[in-house]
């Protein structure tokens, strides 16, 4: 393809267009396009850059509220957390790159969503991810996770950002597309939010930043087609982080920012200078107009179709206030960054783009984010998967060997050998950090705390993607709840398979519908998120994994609790259950999939009213200081719970089974809305419990041998215990 | 008591250091940029942690150099007090007020964990003047290029002339108890005058108030008070 000549179908084609969206440019431009015109538009219109599939679901997600600052559509969601403060976060994919160049991929994930939060004004505060990786005795599974261990830690860790949370997953259909979603997390002044709308005519358009190479050109069209056997050599494709720059450029922007020159600002992401500036411009209803000659460049000759579509990292595009235009270059020279106005606005509401003195491109604004095109993609409903019986599935052994089977397999297994490869205490305000439910970190100076959690069941949305997403909502909101922190907002990283077939599709409207459904409930709108489809390899899908993040606040982190059993003599209650429940639902369980060696059935259902019943309790129950420690119960069942209490804590755990009913579905059953609290004063926390028509039973009391012990059978010592749940990924990646 | 610690594009731990300091003495330190030549008469340099330079060269090369850096070697010529943390023990390695060298952890790995440290028998100085000899301290460690390196003389001089000021234990220097796979344990040192300390742990994590240990406000607070007096 040469730079003048007109392109064709053929070329569209190439870069992921249907012959509709092609149709639809030359009706817009009333001619045929250029190379570079054509490539911006195919970035525009590419599924990651337009959400074409799926913005008709994602219009139907709760995203208001009285906390909320700003919803979806800028660069981050931000939250109102109270004396003049907000929280500013959001989610965001690096699944395609990470799977081609595991620590690149990973390192710039990480980098692409902390530029999203200083963007908006904020200083990172704490950094999460979500990952998934195929089976562990894959080939590739190890390679796969040091590199994107490595490559997460390489970045956050240089940048100097605390990663303090995060949860993966094993499993064989991500053997060969692993998903790599990282979170961040700053902390703003409500008053002093920026964002990415460009204003005034005739100001000067800023460059700031790394130059730009011919790294991670059409990346963004990359991340918007399935995977095949030759995506290995789509190497190239992948953007190299230097998170030393990152550290610099945050800091530039941030003191920029603080001396009030800035009046907007987009960092240069997916899709590059073209996302930015047609991002910016339109969002002021305004034009620009880009000098690319101008663009600081690290290689010789790059087209404008190569500096418009390249993808290398680090970079920023603003607009500011004229007359500050000196303070803001002697800024960027104190740390010794590239400063450089390329353009202006303009009112023309075009993107016009000069190179070696001729008009490179000239395109209306209009079609490229208006007109993009929105799919109302067909999709089959999933026929329900049948309920699985307590009796199907449970197996004649003891408990002790399941429980041993269940710490050490790859999905309940301790995640130390990941966490300890990040720093999770620089800022020195981590209060919480890796391997509990939430992370809490102070804000700081204040006695407050913000909680932060990623989760989501795969193999339930998998089963059911309507129940799986509102479980996805749920769990999050019981990890924040277990903390004392009052869950306040999610973002979301929907990841799934091609949306162009209908199972595929119909996974992402019951996902979406389920998260919809509990967020409304729960109060915790959504306020920022991305989306990650064509997650397949040779037309095999992942399990879809639509990941929450979700930010809560607790007003004395000093309150806030954690799982660990603390001191001996103290009542343990299960919250959310009742006396009666002598059985469990192990349909679609860990101990299903591991022990009765059987997938699917139909998963745990999820009441979102009932969570958030519960969920008060606990919270009310930590402000009254009536619990001492809290551990919601999720995958593996109340006695994986305990026996995580047990390993985090000081002490140890008596408990008495039920004697009827099936002991494995009351060990092992995976019922939601549940809780094990340690209960410090069991007058008032019963009677809080009733007057909050709350169920809860005791089962049992904390004991000051480390060893959890069921009446009638052998104690398991804590440190057999955490042997089985280090062995694992340890022996996996000795 | 008047402090200053040292700020390069790359630092990533000179707030928290500062706020440790200020808690401890209730006087702020001064901040110094790399690019300053000039250092203020104070009692203590301290050099924060971070990856200065983005780690490129050699962790502590590039910084070891720049202008703040000679009037940092300026004061300790003069006997005055520097206490390097981390990337600041790289970067007092590189410009050899300290002896040896690190290299990149054994196990290949970044490693961010509470660690042990036993505080040695050492020369008269004043960072441990108020910790006794065989106290143990828990602070965490995060680096990726921790692991104290010298050749077996020099190792034995530094042991023999009580420059040894922390080693990583569990209850004895073992093999367990080491994150990084430096030699014989050490885990901070002094120089041969006992007025410059580096060490790989980070005190300012260890402050209490929500951190898990207090010890590096007990440690902090010795060096402190030892400089001041």
């Amino acid at each position: 393809m040469s730079e003048a000549n007109e392109m064709s179908f053929n070329d569209a084609e190439q870069m992921g267009l249907s012959f509709e969206e092609w149709q639809l440019i030359l009706k817009r431009l009333e001619r045929t396009p250029n190379l570079c015109e054509l490539g911006i538009f195919s970035a525009m219109w590419s599924e990651h850059c337009s959400y074409k599939s799926s913005k008709k679901w994602l219009k139907t997600l709760p995203t208001e509220g009285e906390q909320v600052i700003q919803g979806p559509g800028e660069n981050a969601g931000v939250v109102d957390i109270g004396d003049g403060l907000a929280a500013v976060f959001k989610i965001e994919s690096h699944n395609h790159p990470s799977f081609i160049e595991p620590y690149q991929g990973a390192a710039t994930g990480v980098g692409g969503i902390l530029r999203d939060v200083f963007t908006m004004g904020a200083r990172p505060i704490a950094l999460l991810n979500a990952l998934r990786f195929g089976d562990i005795s894959h080939e590739k599974t190890k390679h796969l996770l040091s590199g994107v261990v490595a490559g997460i830690g390489g970045y956050g860790n240089c940048i100097g950002i605390p990663t303090v949370g995060g949860e993966v997953n094993f499993h064989s259909s991500y053997n060969g597309n692993i998903l790599v979603n990282a979170m961040a997390v700053g902390l703003a002044h409500s008053d002093r939010i920026f964002y990415s709308a460009a204003t005034g005519a005739g100001n000067p358009v800023i460059y700031v930043g790394a130059k730009t190479g011919r790294d991670g050109i059409h990346g963004a069209t990359m991340a918007s087609a399935e995977f095949s056997d030759e995506t290995e050599s789509k190497r190239p494709t992948v953007q190299v982080g230097d998170p030393f720059t990152g550290k610099l450029l945050m800091e530039a922007c941030l003191e920029l920012m603080a001396a009030d020159a800035v009046l907007s600002i987009q960092d240069m992401g997916a899709a590059g200078l073209t996302s930015s500036s047609v991002e910016m411009a339109s969002k002021g209803g305004l034009g620009m107009e880009i000098d690319l000659d101008l663009v600081p460049v690290r290689e010789v000759a790059m087209s404008a179709y190569e500096i418009m579509l390249s993808e290398s990292q680090e970079r920023m595009l603003m607009v500011i206030k004229p007359e500050q235009a000196e303070t803001a270059r002697a800024i960027f020279e104190k740390w010794d960054l590239d400063f450089m106005p390329i353009g202006k606005v303009t009112d023309t509401e075009r993107l016009v783009l000069l190179k070696d003195n001729e008009i490179a491109c000239d395109i209306p604004l209009a079609p490229l984010v208006d007109d993009a095109p929105e799919y109302d993609r067909p999709y089959r409903p999933e026929e329900l998967q049948p309920v699985l019986s307590t009796a199907q599935l449970e197996k004649d052994l003891p408990l002790a060997d399941v429980l041993q089977r269940l710490l050490s397999s790859a999905d309940l297994s301790s995640r130390r050998w990941i966490y300890e490869q990040y720093d999770s205490d620089v800022m020195a305000d981590t209060i919480t950090g890796p391997g509990g439910d939430a992370a809490l970190v102070r804000i700081h100076n204040t006695d407050k705390g913000l909680a932060v959690s990623t989760d989501c069941t795969p193999r339930y949305v998998d089963a059911d993607a309507f129940e799986g997403g509102k479980q996805a909502v749920c769990e999050a909101y019981r990890n924040i709840s277990a903390s004392g922190a009052k869950p306040l907002a999610v973002t979301n990283n929907l990841n799934f398979g091609n949306p162009e077939k209908q199972d595929i599709m119909a996974q992402i409207v019951g996902a979406v519908n389920g998260m919809g459904n509990a967020c409304r409930t729960l109060n915790t709108p959504v306020v920022s998120g991305n989306v990650s489809l064509y997650n397949e390899t040779d037309g095999m899908a992942i399990q879809p994994c639509p990941v929450i993040g979700m930010i809560g606040i607790i007003d004395d982190w000093k309150q806030a609790k954690g799982c660990g059993l603390i001191n001996a003599g103290k009542a343990i209650f299960v919250v959310g259950q009742n006396g009666d429940v002598n059985d469990g639902w192990l349909g679609c369980s860990v101990y299903a999939r591991e022990i009765a060696g059987r997938e699917g059935g139909a998963p745990p259902s999820v009441d979102p009213i009932l969570e958030e019943k519960n969920g008060s309790l606990i919270r009310q129950a930590i402000a009254n200081e009536l619990i001492e420690a809290a551990h919601d119960i999720s995958d593996g069942g109340l006695l994986v719970a305990l026996a995580e209490m047990v390993i985090a804590g000081q002490c140890g755990a008596k408990i008495t089974c039920p004697d009827s009913g099936s002991l494995h579905g009351w060990a092992f059953g995976e019922d939601q809305a549940r809780y094990i609290a340690v209960v410090s004063d069991v007058p008032a926390f019963t009677a809080l419990c009733a007057a909050s028509d709350v169920e809860a039973i005791q089962i049992g009391e904390t004991i000051s041998e480390c060893e959890l012990t069921l009446a009638g059978l052998p104690p398991i010592s804590k440190e057999d215990m955490a042997a089985w749940h280090r062995k694992t990924i340890d022996d996996l990646m000795a | 008591m008047r402090s200053a610690i040292l700020i390069f594009p790359g630092s990533n731990c000179d707030r928290d250091m500062m706020v440790a300091v200020e808690r401890i003495t209730g006087r702020r330190p001064a901040l110094v940029w790399h690019k300053d030549s000039q250092l203020d008469p104070v009692d203590i340099v301290i050099i924060p942690g971070g990856f200065s330079f983005g780690d490129y060269l050699r962790c502590g090369a590039l910084a070891a150099r720049a202008p703040a850096m000679e009037a940092v070697i300026d004061h300790a010529s003069r006997g005055g007090a520097v206490l390097g943390v981390c990337n600041g023990f790289q970067i007092l390695l590189e410009t050899g007020l300290l002896p040896g060298t690190l290299v990149r952890n054994g196990g290949l790995k970044f490693v961010c964990r509470e660690v042990r440290l036993a505080v040695q028998e050492t020369l008269e100085t004043p960072f441990l003047a108020d910790l006794s000899n065989g106290s143990e301290l828990r602070i965490p460690v995060a680096h990726n290029e921790g692991n104290y390196f010298a050749d077996d003389a020099l190792l034995d001089s530094l042991e023999q002339g009580g420059q040894v000021a922390l080693r990583y234990v569990d209850n004895e220097p073992s093999r367990a108890a080491n994150p990084n796979g430096s030699a014989r344990n050490i885990a901070g040192i002094l120089s041969a005058n006992g007025r410059v300390m580096g060490m790989m742990p980070h005190p300012e994590r260890a402050m209490g108030n929500g951190h898990p240990s207090d010890d590096g406000r007990k440690f902090l607070t010795s060096v402190l008070e030892g400089v001041a007096r």
